[in-house]
């Protein structure tokens, strides 16, 4: 039986925190930082969702497994609306979604190393990669990059140098 | 067209908005030929990452070009239901794939442009133009350490390498100059301070480019000689083959749904 009356937020918030990310399924959506807002409007449930890649093949899978879930709960009047600005960065994803990752074997992104155009390039060329990305499988902080671009738009490809295993690295932007 | 003839604000604004998601889309189709046929695994991935971004990238900028125009085209009517002399990307992002070198060079040339661009639309005084721009620059930070540190590493390579990414940046050169050329288009783009005039992104990019290239062992070719005609339609050969390839399902089977 459906339900006449709209739900609240905290209700929406908490059925979002269900909804797996469809690529990485062990975060959910709330977990990722791309649900940007809530709101129960006069005739509908108003969802505003920001896409992680522009091209991320997830994003329109993402707003069907939005529709399923509040379905489920009664609701028939949703409305999922898309916000570009601000753009998402990894620095959104909550650090109970950071956990996840790692016990998945994704090592979670490092804070303040999002790519920042040609000052980033060029601190890169005179320091070096700086920053340690511990191994996710073993905790090693003897790692190596093998690639920016990895399994997904948003993963760089990791090997580690201690166990020889190679990983994903949530990369930053 | 002449400063006389200057164009209505949005028909000017959705001819510049198809000038930058036209580059996009013919390049990241470009670039998506190599899935499966690059030299090495981690490079087929990188490749397919940079086309899918730029493709993901075209949807916003065609989607907001189909807006402005108040027609009810869709990006994908406008990526796959218009011929070649309707498109307006830049003659650079046509040119065929050649070698890997080639691919590469061609990226630098173009990610070194599309970073700058992508800053100075940061600070559009159009909302929705800056909020692409701050979203496709992040994306495009990752484009531009890539090529420019594979250019490095080639040009200053083996004797291989270095004739082939020369021979691509001898092959290329000319077709830069129509990054920095305007017309009236731009003018009123600059002029409403939606877009960077494009005159002024040269130095930047002239002074990026040189340092890799100087890096990379790689001369910089004499010739100041530009081909142009892309942003108003006038294009090479090699489009219509490109388009006949990407566009052949939603023309011969156009109610067609995933």
């Amino acid at each position: 039986m459906a339900t006449t009356g709209l739900p609240t937020a905290p209700d929406v918030w908490r059925w979002l925190e269900t909804v797996p990310d469809p690529e990485i399924p062990v975060v959910s959506l709330v977990d990722l930082g791309i649900i940007r807002d809530v709101e129960i409007a006069d005739d509908a449930v108003v969802v505003t969702v920001t896409p992680t890649y522009s091209g991320c093949p997830a994003t329109s899978v993402i707003s069907l497994d939005i529709e399923a879930r509040l379905k489920s709960e009664g609701v028939d009047k949703l409305r999922i609306e898309r916000r570009l600005s601000p753009p998402w960065t990894t620095d959104w994803i909550s650090q109970e979604g950071r956990l996840k990752l790692r016990a998945y074997g994704i090592a979670p992104p490092i804070d303040g190393t999002n790519a920042d155009g040609f000052a980033r390039r060029r601190a890169g060329a005179l320091l070096g990669d700086n920053f340690v990305v511990a191994c996710p499988k073993c905790n090693s902080n003897e790692t190596t990059k093998i690639s920016q671009f990895g399994s997904t738009p948003c993963k760089a490809h990791y090997r580690c140098k201690t166990c020889l295993e190679p990983f994903d690295y949530f990369k930053c932007i | 067209m002449s400063a006389a003839q200057a164009p209505a604000p949005q028909q000017a604004l959705h001819e510049a908005l198809l000038r930058i998601g036209d580059s996009t889309l013919i390049l990241g189709h470009r670039v998506s030929e190599w899935c499966g046929h690059s030299p090495v695994l981690e490079e087929d991935i990188a490749l397919a990452n940079v086309a899918l971004d730029l493709i993901g990238q075209t949807q916003l900028w065609l989607g907001l070009a189909g807006e402005v125009e108040g027609a009810g085209r869709s990006a994908d009517a406008l990526a796959y239901r218009r011929d070649a002399a309707q498109f307006r990307n830049l003659l650079i992002a046509e040119r065929p794939n050649g070698d890997f070198g080639m691919t590469l060079m061609r990226q630098y040339l173009f990610d070194a442009y599309h970073m700058l661009l992508l800053q100075r639309l940061t600070a559009s005084s159009d909302p929705r133009v800056a909020a692409i721009a701050a979203k496709a620059a992040k994306e495009v930070a990752y484009h531009l350490e890539r090529s420019a540190d594979l250019v490095v590493r080639l040009g200053d390579g083996t004797e291989e390498s270095r004739r082939r990414m020369q021979t691509a940046l001898d092959e290329l050169w000319s077709y830069t100059g129509e990054f920095f050329i305007a017309d009236a288009i731009d003018e009123a783009m600059a002029d409403a301070a939606i877009m960077p005039h494009p005159a002024s992104l040269k130095d930047a990019w002239l002074a990026e480019v040189s340092a890799t290239l100087s890096e990379a062992t790689l001369k910089v070719p004499a010739s100041t000689y530009a081909h142009k005609g892309g942003r108003r339609g006038v294009h090479s050969e090699h489009l219509g083959h490109l388009l006949a390839n990407m566009q052949f399902l939603q023309r011969a089977y156009p109610t067609a749904v995933w």
